[in-house]
């Protein structure tokens, strides 16, 4: 049994349950009173996370504390084809991006609580931030395009994707509009896109198109 | 626009616990920098050189920047033995507080918005139901509103045809009665309280008096906290930014009856704090 102490509206937790949800794996969720509780800073969590932070996820003897490490933890157990092609680029590509969505989530991320759970910073330096952060977004996305690839590494998805997204995907709860962001905009899609995704507050799911209207 | 009955009524501005437990809330409620803290043991709303009246109802710290011109309304339900009183906290929205309330009031968006949860397509139409604005307490009512619900509360297993009462008691504040899952006869009750900073932004805090002595409150809170930040997205979106008060504008259909009822109450009251009055 896998268990995720989670917080619904909190993106680190729902990269890990998108993950699994791609995946096909069931996750024993633990709601944790995150706000207004605090209950994530508690002596009581704390033994378990001594950082004090959301996800966690325990695995028997297994104690995770880092979202990034939680995808690595699922795909190997579940889907190694979300781990990348494999060779020495491609691996470390995937460690640049996994790393990368760290800074996703102290630009974007407290720009959001920020805005929606009234955490205290520097709002205008934390959107600055994103924006530095989406731009190179934007740039990589685009040249994967021109070499014919949907995806940040390599021909399919993998946990790159999954990292990146949820922050990338709610940075308009943060007041950071993603408009300038053409290839963001499509990459986002294209997660959306993706068979079993699962959507949460502030992602919305593709609902369906309607056919094409008839030729006269 | 700030006018007197703007200016006379109650309107949140904290949790009560969060006060009581010592933490010191710098805010602003129509414009106006006010602070709430502990003082000589009781709960005290003060601006710059005032301090304003307080009342603790529902979990929330109230108060008002004018004369009071009644008591803050009453939800006997509050009172009654065996309800769990939830405190959701708060969350800030880009949009005027009046737009806050009348999305609350809408059922129309439930599949698309709540999809799964709350409603579900195809099964997108809204029932009649009857709008009134109550004599004596001068509050408006929707009543007889029935919905179809895949998953109505925590509480609820598979779908099921939810029943609904609304209710606007002031102008930034809304209850609902709904179906309660695990006990037929009752009602579960759900308010938002909403404190106005600007006409154009605001602090939502929405709280729950729930018959459910299973769920555990993280997961209560979890499920609310979840349903109000799928509106707030929608809510940041909307255009005008102010709620549009000159029939003008636009279009309703039989579905908005609520919403027309709550307009019309807010204009003929003069409460016009986050509205638009002639179409822009």
């Amino acid at each position: 049994m896998i268990r995720l102490h989670d917080y619904v509206l909190s993106a680190s937790c729902y990269k890990v349950r998108l993950m699994a949800a791609l995946l096909g794996v069931r996750l024993d969720l633990e709601a944790v009173d995150f706000h207004p509780g605090r209950a994530h800073k508690s002596l009581a969590f704390r033994q378990l996370n001594p950082a004090g932070t959301l996800p966690v996820m325990v695995v028997d003897d297994l104690v995770l504390t880092e979202s990034t490490a939680m995808l690595v933890y699922l795909a190997r157990l579940a889907g190694p084809e979300w781990l990348g092609p494999g060779t020495p680029q491609a691996s470390a590509q995937v460690q640049q991006w996994l790393a990368f969505s760290g800074r996703l989530a102290a630009s974007l991320g407290l720009a959001r609580l920020h805005d929606m759970l009234l955490y205290t910073g520097d709002i205008e330096a934390l959107r600055r931030d994103g924006h530095l952060a989406l731009r190179e977004l934007e740039s990589a996305l685009t040249e994967c395009r021109f070499a014919g690839h949907d995806w940040l590494v390599g021909t399919a998805p993998t946990i790159a994707d999954i990292a990146c997204f949820p922050n990338v995907a709610l940075s308009q709860d943060g007041g950071v509009t993603l408009d300038p962001y053409p290839a963001i905009r499509l990459w986002s899609r294209r997660v959306r896109s993706l068979d079993r995704f699962v959507e949460m507050p502030g992602i919305h799911r593709l609902h369906e198109l309607r056919p094409a209207p008839a030729e006269a | 626009m700030i006018t007197p009955q703007v200016l006379n009524e109650w309107y949140p501005v904290a949790m009560a616990s969060q006060i009581r437990a010592g933490q010191r809330r710098e805010t602003q409620l129509l414009g106006i920098p006010v602070t709430v803290k502990m003082s000589d043991g009781a709960v005290a709303v003060h601006g710059e050189s005032d301090s304003f009246p307080v009342m603790e109802r529902f979990g929330h710290v109230w108060t008002c920047l004018g004369s009071p011109a009644h008591d803050l309304f009453a939800v006997p339900e509050a009172d009654q033995p065996g309800r769990r009183l939830v405190d959701v906290g708060v969350v800030r929205v880009k949009c005027s507080p009046l737009r806050a309330v009348e999305n609350f009031l809408d059922i129309a968006h439930f599949p698309f918005v709540h999809t799964d949860i709350l409603g579900a397509e195809p099964h997108t139409e809204v029932n009649r139901y009857e709008v009134q604005i109550r004599e004596g307490s001068d509050e408006v009512w929707a009543t007889k509103v029935t919905f179809y619900q895949p998953q109505a509360a925590k509480s609820a297993e598979g779908g099921i045809v939810t029943q609904y009462m609304y209710r606007v008691p002031a102008p930034t504040v809304s209850v609902l009665y709904k179906t309660c899952p695990v006990m037929p006869d009752a009602w579960d009750v759900i308010g938002i309280f909403v404190q106005p900073l600007t006409e154009e932004l605001c602090d939502v805090w929405p709280w729950m008096a729930l018959f459910d002595d299973v769920t555990p409150e993280a997961e209560l809170i979890a499920f609310q906290q979840m349903i109000f930040l799928q509106d707030r997205s929608i809510l940041e979106n909307q255009i005008p930014r102010l709620l549009p008060l000159d029939p003008g504008m636009e279009i309703p259909t039989q579905a908005d009856l609520s919403s027309i009822a709550y307009r019309r109450w807010l204009k003929k009251r003069g409460l016009t704090y986050g509205a638009q009055m002639v179409a822009a």
